[in-house]
């Protein structure tokens, strides 16, 4: 109880919402633990293929799929390749995908949500009804036609997630919009007489990051899923290239014999999911404090 | 419902007639003649504008057409034959679902911050990040393989119903159970539980009929979009369990360029998709009369 009844410092400097949204994410401490093993997620990701011995192409059908060892930390794979090293580059394909998806879904979503949310009436309408309509779709069959009918390209794997995973997104933005809508620094915009798209991105957007940066950390995982869902089902990434999904579906044809190579994959991308759920909600209740802690 | 429905139709008829390879390219080539009569017998060398409309025509008689890769079947007859399995499935997975998340949920929220609700929150949370595709390998591999409980593949006994209807059911249990306990929460503190307890009703009594039915409001309004995800989630049990369901045939269909049975599933599960949704809008007025009035 030290200090307590003590004020603040006079001279202290006035904080910024966005450092005091960084103060209350850095008392999270699951959080905090999520940001740091992403990173170094990341981190491995990148530098981890160039440091280790191996590399993830060369095979050695003499070696073969050998247990965890102190050569290979992770064992190998039925081509005799470093399953460590085979993850790491996997893992790059399944975080890119993840990252460009989400971005583009971002793209689509938050200027579909913007405008539906400003333009209002009966524009707002016809635009929502339209979202409604689509998530009644089934997304995966159209992401599964799409890679079978175009080509398994890294490319349009992005655009397809991204493409599909816009929905929430827009409904998030346009609520958000129409409640920003009726604040005074909009109705002084457009009395200043700046023209609607000005006002969209200058006034609106900066007052929407909060919500879109919460809700893209919570899309990543999910475009992950899609990308290992359909290299899981062999229509994603083709070899030598290679994700998690891929692993972890290649493992899982073998998993009688060599169930280290469903495992670490698995336990790979289960881990990495659960870090961003955890810096998604994190993060949600940083930037915004009131939101509630269930979804 | 309609237009969804026809936009869903046009956008995929022509989305697969627009890429190359056609139904009849297989990698032994067919002779050109035998190739141009089967053309010509499944309508396929008319102009697209021609086949669209056969095409419409047929749908409102409710007709997805032939079957290119069995001959002598109907798109129809196959889907109703393999739906009755993805069915079946999708039924034991939405109960294991519910069953699972429900209480779980439920219980978590009776005493929070107590380890009744960190154990099942700790579960549910680990479960949206493990997904079907890494539950059933490991399911498999403990209770097939190790354990020999069950038969790793397979659809025949009551048995092989397990493992599947778990794989895909467990993963849809967590946010279920992440729902209930935040409504539940939210629930408790409303007058008329108080009002419940101060009539004198058990605790039983007050909190799984008074409460939970207010509190299952979010969760069956999430099991409509849910369910669309255990359809996608089939796909991957039904491959990795090797059941003879509609996923494995729309896959192998999307191979095979087999545009009727392209369009024909993609269309059937656009159109049970609309109706479980219906469904849930009907089961939410059911469950909350006060919705009739809005």
């Amino acid at each position: 109880m030290a200090g307590k009844g003590k004020f603040p410092p006079a001279k202290e400097k006035a904080r910024s919402p966005g450092r005091q949204a960084w103060q209350r994410l850095r008392r999270n401490r699951m959080a905090v633990a999520a940001l740091v093993f992403l990173g170094g997620m990341v981190l491995a990701c990148m530098a981890g293929p160039w440091l280790l011995a191996h590399d993830g192409v060369t095979q050695d059908r003499v070696l073969g799929p050998v247990h965890p060892s102190a050569a290979h930390w992770l064992g190998t794979d039925i081509l005799g390749r470093d399953l460590l090293v085979r993850i790491l580059e996997g893992g790059r394909v399944s975080l890119q995908v993840g990252l460009i998806g989400t971005l583009v879904s971002l793209l689509i979503g938050v200027g579909y949500g913007l405008v539906a949310g400003y333009a209002g009436g009966r524009t707002d309408r016809v635009m929502m009804r339209l979202v409604d309509s689509l998530y009644a779709l089934p997304f995966t069959l159209f992401v599964i036609l799409m890679t079978v009918v175009f080509g398994q390209s890294l490319g349009l794997i992005y655009v397809a997630i991204g493409a599909v995973s816009w929905l929430t997104m827009a409904r998030i933005v346009r609520n958000q919009v129409l409640t920003l809508k009726t604040q005074p620094f909009v109705e002084a915009a457009v009395c200043l007489g700046q023209r609607p798209g000005k006002i969209m991105t200058r006034h609106l957007l900066p007052n929407l990051l909060g919500t879109v940066i919460v809700y893209a950390t919570l899309t990543v995982p999910g475009v992950m899923l899609v990308e290992a869902f359909i290299s899981f089902l062999g229509l994603g990434v083709k070899a030598p290239m290679t994700s998690w999904g891929l692993l972890i579906k290649e493992g899982a044809d073998v998993m009688e014999e060599f169930p280290w190579l469903l495992i670490f994959p698995s336990g790979f991308f289960s881990l990495t999911l659960f870090a961003l759920n955890f810096l998604g909600d994190g993060l949600r209740d940083a930037l915004d404090p009131r939101a509630g802690k269930e979804i | 419902m309609i237009p969804v429905l026809w936009v869903v139709a046009t956008v995929v008829f022509f989305m697969v007639r627009f890429v190359p390879g056609g139904p009849f390219d297989q990698e032994k080539a067919l002779p050109e003649a035998v190739k141009a009569q089967l053309e010509t017998h499944y309508g396929l060398d008319r102009p697209l504008s021609a086949q669209y409309a056969r095409y419409l025509g047929n749908l409102l008689c409710g007709d997805l057409g032939p079957s290119y890769k069995y001959p002598g079947w109907t798109v129809n007859e196959l889907i109703g034959e393999r739906a009755k399995v993805s069915a079946e499935l999708g039924f034991w997975a939405l109960l294991v679902a519910v069953l699972a998340g429900v209480p779980a949920g439920a219980l978590a929220a009776m005493r929070p911050n107590t380890w009744t609700d960190h154990v099942p929150t700790a579960l549910a949370t680990l479960g949206v990040c493990v997904p079907t595709f890494v539950l059933g390998p490991l399911l498999i591999l403990v209770f097939a393989l190790g354990l020999g409980w069950f038969h790793p593949l397979g659809w025949e006994t009551w048995q092989d119903r397990v493992l599947p209807a778990l794989a895909l059911g467990l993963v849809f249990a967590a946010p279920v159970a992440r729902l209930t306990r935040g409504s539940m929460l939210e629930v408790r503190n409303q007058d008329y539980m108080r009002t419940a307890k101060a009539k004198g009703l058990g605790v039983g009594r007050v909190y799984f009929v008074h409460g939970l039915r207010n509190a299952l409001l979010p969760v069956v309004t999430y099991l409509g979009p849910a369910t669309a995800g255990m359809i996608s989630g089939s796909f991957v049990v039904e491959s990795m369990f090797n059941i003879p369901g509609l996923g494995k045939l729309f896959v192998q269909s999307a191979f095979d360029r087999e545009y009727t049975m392209i369009c024909g599933t993609v269309l059937f599960y656009a159109v049970a998709l609309l109706v479980l949704n219906l469904v849930v809008d009907v089961l939410l007025v059911l469950l909350n009369p006060r919705l009739k009035f809005s």
